[in-house]
């Protein structure tokens, strides 16, 4: 059979071997999509059937093998009826089945990337062949958008590997390598990268009568029996661990975990029915949609620059200027390095500025020392750094970030000093999460070429980049800000200015809150526990001991100073000024609301002393109804103030900024599933209850009246 | 309605559930439970009536437990072939419900004799060897924050602040119970030696009591089911189950906790009619019973709902009750039932417990109703509760009082 299509050709060579390749038409990486699935389904059974056709190999035209099934296809899975996505899933696994007993060897050639349905495809095959590339990966992270394989992997890799190397992979989305995927049996050979097909090739036709081991047979897992006394504790533990990681407001790994504990314990096709039953009610779940929607499709349009201003021409960064090379600056200086922009890392004195270079040397002495990067990597990467304590070496960057400390007197010096510098069209920004923009901006001769980039520690970990315009800023300087930001690899939001701008306000209002219910005398572990299962990476707390509460009150006080008697102090933070005067300003010191002395932190004891437990203390749900609702509030006042401006960037912040429960979506797809009216309500009794801090702004009572979504229909 | 009475009830002595020490490993567990069905008969004269069923409790009825073990034992005692077993499974509770089942249908009128009693081989079928679903399978653990029995107990101890000294102390009082009761001969009534087809004595005596245990000894023993609870994560399923709990306190360990044996029991049930054709004597009255499901993550504070229900049933109150008989599952399960009751260590567990003398999962149920029973005469009291809680959040209490 010879052949060609938008998806695959076929070249059957004079052997009768069928090479299969995988090219989807104006696509850069291969994917499954409806489309393709069909034509697949149609040509299969004609190339099984075909008397000159001895076996098959599926290569791949690109550079990635596949990376499974189209998320647009995921998505639009969500709409469905079940009963119509269980038999497209059936159909899908027949297919698969069809390749592995219709009576001729299958080989995968796996050139690249081979993920999610692409690896299912390969494990389907009787034989992968895989290129010797220690960059290349073999997965099935469906779980990290909420999704769980659908294609037969969880029956398939639990069949071919011991648990405890098939469950990570599957429940955590942990890629293999092909040299740990040989060692474990799941890759047949392993080649050098141009051979991939030769040996596939090769493998066809010493194996002409090849099957897949669980259609042998006698066939055991090498997994063993799941009853037995080691998986019984396996199964047990795993449930367990995967309520502490995830506090059940994830169901996929759930589900993935009984689709290959009832799996195991029958025949394969029963198992794939199992599976598919799990992956329909996944693919409907709420959780995978919100999942798939700001995950997937809105991390990729801010990735893509989607809400960058169009007019403006783009600028391409070569040398950046950083003022301040203490830790934020240091690691927007390693950040920038890495993606081969000259650094200049400017600081008062030459000992600072080589502190903060010194900072990438140990990054990169670290990734050395892992085997992620060679030496030569390492010296090109710290020679784009150079340190200066002279302003005049700044002459010639496309922008200078200052990173100095949180003082408007201190910034304004810099500022001045850097706008001497530099040309005229640089853009000059600040990395402060305190000081608004508009202030700062007026140290400038032109405002307009000033912005807010606030990055967020540590810089090389953190994906989040909070662009934040003054008012004067202009659009090219934000335009351009949004180039800087991809040319550094960060994931943009586009705010305006306001007092803490965007997710710092936001995430300050979870913490204040947290201290309230102190002040009102909730038991502390119960506000901890609150937090953490609603899904926030930390009680409210001991997030408030991090970020220290010295710092809640100094930003409480200059919110005072600023705003006069405009400004209302969080209830909270009379909380924080007690623990302040008890000396117990947070985890610098050791001791905070959490005691640091042990190996693990511990709620410090004193606590019900000072703030004495009332007699009746709250349901779970309440407490979560509170932190939750003041966050929603002030989100919505910062739509109402003008800081926020669309809702995907209120998702993504929330998620990347301050770890808001991704399984939402983000905090405005949360509002949209939850319900303006229902919000409104909350907020309104809780205003009653608790004061003016719930009060709802106009902008969520208006939502409500319209029976409103924030996000488009 | 017709009443249901207790005429007699017997158990083995409890062996070690090691197979390398245990006194009764060597013996079969249908044997050791016919050995039990054979006693009843021989004790009592049943005439030619031949009872009407063997209910007998086995949780993990698999390998020489499987195969209704019930009926095999009927056989092999030779209560004749018209004489039907069954077993059943309502975990640690199940050898009192298999006299819970008979007095029903003999309350019912729909049997008028029955030896219902259980046996468990803890040292041939391993804790769990039937399989635990319960705690396995994701699509029923996971939703229901279920989490092996030893963390719940240590919920338990965390949300009621007990202290390691106060369990420990609850665990050598049981010891020095037992002790005592052993010496004294309080057992003497129910205990039926183990012999072999050749008459000689296999065991007749209880393997596990430690009479000497005392708070220094028990001290020096490590938390057995932290390790556990931290490595699989139930830590954080029981503390997100009780959010008000910061951190988990470990204070249950193998001295203050029910030891694993070996052991059968039996109790022949019957009507006042049935009894009096054979010329027996009832000994006890079955009140009333009731089994109930409870909050299944913190699993075992069943006992004092199923207690309040058996008791409300017949007009009667914790105070009404001379003598109790509670299960010793883990220390913080006793504890936590006094505090919530109001009932006395003086008239709890007076002869010791399964912390003591061992807890054979499917066959303690029916031996503490026979411990209860023997001491209401031996104390000349006339009222009594034996209760259990049992796995997956359940639990059972009977009262009884004397004939």
């Amino acid at each position: 059979m010879n052949l060609e299509n938008d998806f695959f050709r076929i070249d059957t060579d004079s052997d009768g071997v069928a090479l299969l390749t995988i090219d989807v038409k104006d696509n850069a990486v291969n994917v499954f999509t409806e489309d393709f699935l069909r034509v697949f389904e149609e040509t299969l059974p004609k190339l099984i059937d075909d008397e000159a056709v001895n076996g098959v190999v599926i290569a791949s035209a690109k550079p990635v093998f596949h990376v499974g099934a189209d998320l647009d296809m995921a998505q639009n899975m969500a709409s469905r009826p079940a009963q119509e996505l269980y038999d497209d899933i059936m159909r899908i696994n027949a297919m698969f089945r069809l390749m592995e007993t219709g009576g001729k060897p299958f080989a995968a050639a796996v050139n690249g990337h081979a993920l999610g349905g692409g690896f299912e495809l390969a494990l389907a095959c009787h034989a992968r062949v895989v290129a010797d590339d220690s960059k290349l990966q073999l997965g099935l992270p469906e779980v990290k958008v909420g999704l769980m394989p659908g294609f037969g992997g969880t029956q398939r890799l639990a069949r071919m590997v011991p648990l405890m190397e098939a469950l990570p992979v599957m429940a955590q989305g942990v890629s293999l390598k092909p040299q740990k995927a040989k060692a474990l049996g799941v890759v047949t050979d392993m080649v050098p990268a141009g051979s991939v097909v030769a040996a596939a090739r090769k493998w066809i036709l010493d194996n002409p009568k090849a099957a897949q081991p669980w259609d042998v047979k006698g066939f055991k897992a090498p997994a063993g029996k799941v009853h037995s006394p080691a998986n019984v504790q396996l199964f047990a533990g795993a449930i367990g661990q995967g309520r502490k990681a995830t506090y059940g407001n994830y169901p996929s790994p759930a589900a993935i975990l009984e689709a290959v504990y009832h799996g195991l314990q029958m025949p394969i096709d029963q198992g794939l029915k199992v599976e598919a039953r799990k992956f329909v009610s996944i693919a409907h779940s709420q959780v995978a949609r919100s999942m798939i929607k700001t995950l997937f499709f809105g991390m990729n349009d801010a990735n893509a620059l989607k809400r960058r201003p169009a007019g403006p021409a783009k600028c391409d960064f070569k040398k950046i200027g950083l003022v301040g090379a203490g830790l934020m600056g240091a690691g927007i200086a390693y950040q920038a390095a890495r993606a081969g922009i000259d650094v200049v890392l400017l600081d008062r004195d030459e000992q600072a500025a080589a502190k903060g270079k010194a900072y990438s040397e140990r990054l990169l002495d670290k990734a050395f020392k892992r085997g992620k990067i060679t030496e030569e990597k390492k010296a090109a990467h710290l020679g784009h750094i150079e340190t200066t304590t002279d302003y005049d070496d700044l002459a010639g960057c496309e922008i200078v970030v200052e990173a100095v400390f949180e003082s408007k007197e201190i910034k304004e010096k810099v500022l001045s000093a850097v706008e001497a510098a530099v040309a005229p069209d640089a853009i000059i920004a600040s990395n402060t999460s305190t000081i608004p923009i508009t202030e700062l901006s007026a140290f400038l001769k032109d405002p307009s070429r000033f912005i807010g980039l606030h990055f967020f520690s540590p810089v090389e970990k953190m994906p989040l980049l909070e662009i934040i315009s003054g008012e004067a800023t202009s659009e090219a300087t934000l335009a351009h800000a949004f180039d800087f930001c991809g040319a550094i690899k960060k994931t943009p939001i586009d705010v305006n200015d306001g007092r803490a701008f965007y997710t710092t306000r936001v995430i300050s209002s979870y913490m204040a809150e947290g201290m309230a219910l102190v002040r009102d005398g909730v038991s502390p572990a119960l506000i901890e526990n609150a937090g953490k299962t609603m899904g926030m990476p930390m009680g409210p707390l001991r997030l408030a001991d991090m970020v220290n509460l010295d710092l809640a009150v100094k930003i409480a006080d200059q919110a005072r100073a600023d705003l006069g008697d405009a400004f209302n102090e969080p209830l909270g933070i009379a909380a924080a000024r007690r623990m302040v005067a008890l000396e117990r300003v947070g985890e610098k010191a050791r001791a905070g609301f959490y005691d640091y002395g042990g190996p693990q932190p511990i709620l410090w004891r004193g606590l019900n002393e000072e703030f004495p437990l009332a007699d009746e203390q709250p349901g779970l749900g309440a407490i979560q109804k509170r932190l939750m609702t003041i966050q929603v509030v002030e989100t919505m006042r910062c739509f109402e103030d003008g800081v926020l401006k669309t809702p995907e960037d209120a998702d993504l912040g929330s998620i990347l900024g301050w770890g808001f429960p991704p399984f939402t979506g983000g905090i405005a797809s949360y509002v949209d599933q939850t319900g303006a009216a229902a919000l409104l309500s909350d907020a309104r009794s809780l205003a009653e209850a608790h004061g003016a801090r719930f009060e709802p702004p106009a902008n969520l009572i208006a939502l409500a009246d319209a029976n409103g979504l924030l996000h488009a229909a | 309605m017709t009443d249901a009475y207790i005429y007699d009830a017997v158990r083995t002595p409890r062996g070690k559930g090691k197979a390398e020490t245990g006194g009764l490993h060597s013996v079969s567990p249908v044997e050791l439970a016919a050995g039990q069905l054979r006693a009843l008969k021989e004790r009592n004269d049943f005439g030619e009536r031949k009872v009407d069923d063997v209910i007998l409790g086995c949780v993990d009825p698999v390998m020489d437990q499987a195969g209704d073990i019930a009926r095999s034992a009927a056989l092999l005692a030779d209560y004749g072939d018209e004489v039907p077993g069954v077993q059943i499974n309502r975990f640690c509770a199940s050898g009192l419900e298999a006299v819970s089942l008979a007095a029903s249908r003999v309350k019912a009128d729909d049997a008028q004799l029955i030896a219902a009693g259980g046996v468990e081989m803890m040292s041939r079928v391993g804790m769990g060897g039937s399989g635990a679903p319960q705690v396995t399978d994701p699509g029923i653990a996971a939703p229901h924050f279920l989490i092996p029995q030893g963390v719940s107990a240590d919920l338990i101890a965390t949300r009621n602040g007990y202290t390691r000294d106060e369990v420990d102390a609850y665990a050598v009082d049981s010891q020095k119970r037992a002790a005592k009761a052993w010496k004294e001969g309080r057992f003497s009534r129910s205990v039926t030696p183990v012999i072999d087809e050749n008459g000689i004595i296999i065991l007749d005596t209880d393997e596990t009591v430690r009479p000497d245990a005392d708070l220094q000894s028990l001290g020096g023993l490590n938390p057995s089911f932290q390790g556990m609870a931290m490595m699989a994560g139930f830590d954080a399923v029981a503390i997100q189950k009780y959010p008000e709990i910061e951190t988990l306190t470990y204070v249950h360990h193998a001295g203050n906790s029910s030891q694993i044996v070996d052991g059968a029991s039996a109790v022949l049930v019957g009507s006042r009619a049935a009894g009096a054709d054979s010329g027996l004597k009832p000994r006890a009255r079955i009140l009333s019973m009731a089994s109930i499901g409870s909050e299944p993550t913190i699993m075992l504070t069943g006992p004092a709902e199923a207690c309040r229900r058996a008791l409300t049933r017949v007009g009667m109150t914790f105070s009404d009750i001379d003598l109790w008989e509670l299960n010793e599952a883990f220390a913080a399960v006793v504890l936590n039932f006094m505090d919530e009751t109001g009932v006395r260590h003086e008239v709890m567990n007076v002869n010791g417990g399964a912390i003591a003398m061992g807890h054979p999962l499917g066959a303690t149920g029916a031996m503490i109703l026979g411990t209860l029973v023997d001491e209401l005469e031996r104390a000349d009291k006339q009222t009594g509760v034996a209760t259990l809680c049992a796995a997956s959040g359940q639990a059972i209490a009977m009262v009884v009082e004397r004939a």
